[in-house]
């Protein structure tokens, strides 16, 4: 399956666009998309566990992806 | 209970009259503001962006939760997104309770868990003309391996 992953703050610089589009096998999990995303764009600074939202909530690394959900990379939070 | 990302000045005093219900003894009010200095770099603003839907969908979680743990309803969170001058108020958040403990702990809990969670982030503009997003080295990192996790765990 396709999935355009949302990009904010520093990782959308670093790409130069606000999404990237990864492929990534049907069953997938969060895990494999960040592996994924680390190929496409290995300009963006991720750490070693990146935090990951999935429909607008934090995912576990082992939470399973389908093509409609809608995922993004969240940077290190500064909110306040 | 209201929360809300807005693009326009906060009102902090709207903020306090909408949670002094005649039963509450104690409003606690505390105000996020842009300092003019971070790490030893003069400050000219910040610009505040946010993933909007998620920032709204966080923000009204941490409201609910701060009415389970501290036994009111009436909570009331803003937050501004957008470039904000020195001194303007990036957050307000508001509590009102019978009684003063759980008023000044509510906001004080909900302030220190909207830092943790909500995914806001500041990009700083210096006086000397560059920008930079703010990085917390605590953040960003996902530490926790509950399946049910729901926030960064630093």
């Amino acid at each position: 399956m396709t999935l355009d992953v949302l990009l904010f703050a520093s990782y959308a610089d670093a790409a130069g666009a606000a999404s990237v589009r990864v492929s990534v096998a049907d069953g997938a999990c969060v895990a494999d998309l960040v592996q994924a995303v680390r190929a496409a764009a290995p300009g963006v600074p991720l750490p070693r566990r990146p935090l990951v939202a999935v429909n607008h909530r934090y995912a576990a690394p082992d939470a399973a992806l389908s093509a409609t959900d809608e995922v993004a990379l969240i940077p290190p939070v500064a909110g306040g | 209970m209201r929360t809300a990302l807005v693009g326009r000045p906060l009102d902090v005093a709207a903020l306090v009259a909408e949670v002094g219900a005649s039963a509450n003894g104690a409003l606690s009010l505390f105000v996020g503001t842009v300092r003019n200095v971070n790490d030893g770099r003069p400050v000219d603003g910040i610009e505040y962006n946010a993933y909007a839907p998620m920032a709204e969908r966080e923000m009204a979680a941490i409201a609910q939760e701060a009415g389970a743990r501290f036994g009111t309803t009436d909570v009331v969170i803003e937050h501004r997104t957008g470039f904000l001058a020195l001194g303007e108020a990036s957050v307000a958040i508001a509590v009102g309770h019978p009684h003063r403990a759980n008023a000044i702990d509510g906001a004080h809990w909900i302030i220190e868990e909207l830092k943790r969670r909500v995914p806001i982030w500041k990009l700083e503009h210096y006086t000397n003309g560059t920008r930079e997003w703010v990085q917390h080295a605590a953040t960003g990192e996902s530490a926790s391996p509950r399946a049910d996790q729901e926030a960064p765990h630093a």
